[in-house]
């Protein structure tokens, strides 16, 4: 083995080690966090028994699941039941891989008694992969937990887990297109789908929630679908379908599906971060564009740790204030709003980028800016349709009357 | 006084044409759709199941997701309470009608011993009917309150079920302090009431009413202006005033159609005419309406209580009848004739005419009426309630069928149901 080889090695397999156990410790930390959340909202404490604030509670909880006596339905389909569970599991740990989650290290070049010589050169980027292909691979490997719900809700042999399949196949693959048409106006920015890409290329102007607004609106709410999350948890909805496609669940394939909602909503929260509010970048400040550094690491590392849980606590705070969707109404705004959008807005900023283009106008933060000015109507248009509380809200003492 | 308005509509069968079809259609599959040799699918919810309010069957049959036909399976809470009642003194009939509709038991002693009364011909005392008017009124508060919750949990909003739930706990705790129980109050007597309110209770309810619209405006705020709300109730399960006449619907559910009758404008007992109050109307009979027409109901409420509370007087609250009440425990103890009354209250009752009566209240749910047959002796030889949330059960299939299984839960949400009073 070369010293290189050896380094590449140790390297890639701490990688993967942080990698995975910040998916696996954020799930424990964002389910603690949602219970505690919903609490502080509800006006009540939330579990604060197990551990100091109650921060133990998630890890009482696996071993409960772990313990607990494993139930099988008479008509099930065995295997594809033991199976929908792994394949909801394993892409939500997977699409952690391609994200990065601080600036990078110094390579090394060191000698260790036992291993020899180990060397990496040049800098250590901090993702598990960095992959050409970048964020299509997570939207590619998060689509692939459709097929744990399909498989879970077909194998129960249960009406209730059915109809929630049945909705969940059609809501994630509904908002998957507006998902990623979403993003195709980020790659006309980027001119790639590399990660690392968009964060540099937000270093150079401004984070992108600015020039691609609408862009980040489309891909939050799609992501709010994706991870089934209310407003848009219909595959579970609990007041109708009793817990939905996981309803013959129980311990620890239960918490399969569990801990995948979870880790597809830190998947989803990184990503917002990252490609909307410049990742690990730290604003107001190009020190953390500096060459390689242990300290530039790990402040940057804390910068996207903060956004990413920005985004979780969103998720949280929204759960626990709207009421749910419709199905027709859910799939209406998917077909009949967010798509169209997506289109339309695919092409305003493709026009825009053109005009800016040709007019000679340097990619930097002007550039940023005109793009923002460019959203800033069309927000507006936006939310004054979307926000129809606005009018009924208004109407609504004019609607009942009072006798005298 | 309200005006009233009579509502005369020709007598039929809903939904139902001269040769027994049905003229509504459930929201099927266009006309040149394939055929693609699919069946309807059987759906079995509940009696246990998170949104059928206590031990409702429903059997649902969907086409896709629509429901087309809608069979509600009552029993599963039967009490026989109407049968008990033939073996029971007046009153202890009491404490079975706190079991009916145990989420505002007080209204339905209120209920029964203004019946009882009524077939003894027995008046109350001023204080007693100030009383009566807090019980119903804080009885009408908590059950809206539940009501309001869970509704929003069934449409996917949870927080404000538990923000209304520490208002309730606030009524609850003066509830206990009056009647020492929570749920099962017996708070009424035949001719009186079981106790008069403790020290600090009317400074206590005035403290709530100043406080609780805070909650109730955020979650007005949370739940009336917010678009999927408003899109998930407003024109689903709609009854028009016709309809709901039809379907002999009382309550917020006859209202929200339209029609203005509330026992209290209409038959007033209890003075409630000379209360200030107004009855909310909605125009369009759907949830959203129900919704809006509950939610002024309770800040309604609120304003009788303030002026029973203004009105509340000292003097006794039990009529000087010794017939009538049981005499205090000193007094038993203590004096031979006391003694003589209290054995034979224990262990006679108190006997009532030969007749029948029927009272009305305006319940929680809706027109909420006992029916009390006397052969003379102490006990009643025929006891019957007009359940409210029994009738206007009657009404969910007619307002889902053609609407999605979700709808149907906020239909079934709207409608009030306590299983307790349906099945007694």
């Amino acid at each position: 083995m070369t010293p290189e080889l050896k380094g590449f090695l140790l390297v890639a397999s701490l990688k993967i080690l942080v990698a995975f156990s910040l998916v696996n410790v954020g799930v424990i930390m964002v389910i603690w966090a949602e219970r505690r959340v919903s609490a502080f909202l509800q006006d009540r404490l939330g579990p604060n028994r197990v551990g100091p604030l109650g921060l133990l509670q998630s890890l009482a909880d696996g071993v409960k699941n772990f313990t607990k006596e494993e139930t099988y339905p008479a008509e099930a389909d065995p295997v594809v039941f033991v199976l929908a569970p792994v394949l909801s599991f394993i892409p939500a740990m997977l699409a952690a891989a391609v994200i990065p989650f601080g600036s990078p290290l110094p390579g090394f070049d060191m000698t260790l008694p036992i291993i020899g010589q180990i060397v990496y050169s040049g800098e250590i980027p901090m993702m598990i992969a960095d992959l050409p292909i970048g964020f299509l691979f997570i939207l590619a490997i998060t689509s692939l937990g459709v097929y744990g719900i399909v498989m879970a809700g077909w194998s129960s042999n249960n009406k209730y887990a059915f109809l929630g399949s049945l909705r969940g196949s059609a809501q994630m693959v509904s908002y998957e297109i507006a998902m990623g048409m979403g993003l195709v106006a980020l790659m006309i920015l980027v001119g790639n789908v590399t990660l690392t890409e968009a964060i540099a290329r937000q270093q150079e102007s401004t984070w992108f929630i600015f020039p691609l607004f609408i862009g980040f609106f489309l891909f939050a709410v799609s992501s709010l679908a994706e991870t089934n999350r209310l407003p848009f948890d219909l595959p579970e909805t609990e007041s109708e379908l009793v817990t939905g496609f996981h309803t013959e669940y129980s311990s620890m394939k239960f918490s399969m599906f569990f801990m995948a909602e979870y880790a597809n909503m830190i998947t989803a929260s990184a990503m917002m971060a990252t490609l909307f509010f410049g990742g690990w970048d730290i604003p107001f400040t190009t020190w953390d564009e500096g060459p390689a550094s242990y300290l530039r690491f790990f402040a940057t590392f804390g910068v996207f740790l903060a956004k990413t849980w920005m985004f979780m606590l969103t998720f949280i705070w929204i759960r626990w204030t709207l009421p749910r969707f419709r199905f027709d109404q859910l799939m209406q705004l998917g077909w009949k709003f967010m798509i169209p959008l997506a289109l339309g807005y695919i092409m305003l900023i493709a026009t825009t980028v053109w005009v800016l283009d040709t007019r000679g106008v340097e990619f930097g933060i002007v550039y940023s800016l005109i793009l923002f000015a460019v959203n800033l109507p069309l927000t507006y248009v936006l939310f004054s349709i979307l926000d129809r509380g606005k009018v009924l809200g208004g109407s609504q003492h004019k609607r009942v009357k009072v006798s005298a | 006084m309200s005006e009233k308005s009579t509502v005369e509509f020709e007598l039929r069968t809903p939904g139902i044409d001269g040769q027994g079809n049905p003229t509504s259609h459930a929201v099927g599959l266009a006309d040149d759709a394939p055929d693609l040799h699919s069946d309807h699918m059987l759906v079995n919810i509940g009696p246990q199941h998170p949104a059928t309010h206590g031990v409702l069957r429903l059997v649902a049959e969907l086409d896709g997701e629509v429901v087309v036909k809608l069979i509600p399976h009552l029993g599963y809470l039967h009490s026989g309470f109407e049968k008990l009642g033939e073996y029971r003194f007046y009153n202890q009939l009491i404490p079975l009608t706190d079991r009916m509709d145990y989420l505002a038991p007080m209204a339905n002693n209120v209920g029964l011993a203004l019946t009882a009364e009524k077939l003894m011909g027995i008046e109350i005392t001023e204080r007693c009917k100030v009383l009566r008017v807090i019980a119903c009124e804080m009885s009408r508060i908590i059950a809206h309150l539940v009501w309001l919750g869970t509704t929003s949990i069934d449409i996917g909003a949870f927080t404000p079920f538990l923000w209304l739930f520490q208002e309730r706990e606030k009524m609850y705790n003066l509830q206990e302090a009056w009647t020492g129980a929570r749920l099962t109050t017996s708070v009424t007597r035949v001719g009186g009431m079981m106790a008069d309110i403790p020290e600090g209770f009317e400074a206590g309810m005035r403290k709530f009413l100043l406080e609780f619209p805070k909650t109730l405006d955020e979650v007005d705020k949370i739940l009336s202006g917010n678009g999927i709300w408003c899109g998930r109730t407003q024109g689903i399960g709609i009854m028009s005033a016709e309809e709901a006449v039809d379907y002999s619907l009382s309550g917020a559910m006859l209202r929200a159609s339209g029609v203005p009758y509330d026992v209290r404008k209409d038959r007033p007992y209890l003075d409630y005419e000379s209360y200030d109050f107004d009855i909310p109307l909605g125009e369009h009979g759907d949830v959203f309406d129900r919704y809006l027409v509950r939610f002024e109901e309770i800040r309604q409420s609120a304003r009788i209580l303030e002026q029973a509370l203004d009105r509340l007087e000292d003097g006794p609250i039990n009529v000087d009848d010794p017939r009538v009440i049981l005499p205090p425990k000193s007094a038993a103890m203590s004096e031979m004739e006391a003694m003589i009354f209290h054995f034979k209250h224990v262990m006679e009752g108190v006997e009532a005419p030969v007749g029948e009566a029927f009272c009305s209240i305006e319940g929680a749910k809706g027109e909420l009426g006992y029916y009390l047959v006397s052969d003379g002796s102490a006990k009643p030889v025929r006891w019957r309630v007009r359940p409210p949330a029994f009738i206007n059960l009657a009404a969910l299939p007619k307002m889902s069928e053609g609407h999605l299984l979700s709808d149907m839960i906020a239909i079934n949400a709207s409608i009030d149901i306590v299983m307790g009073e349906v099945d007694r």
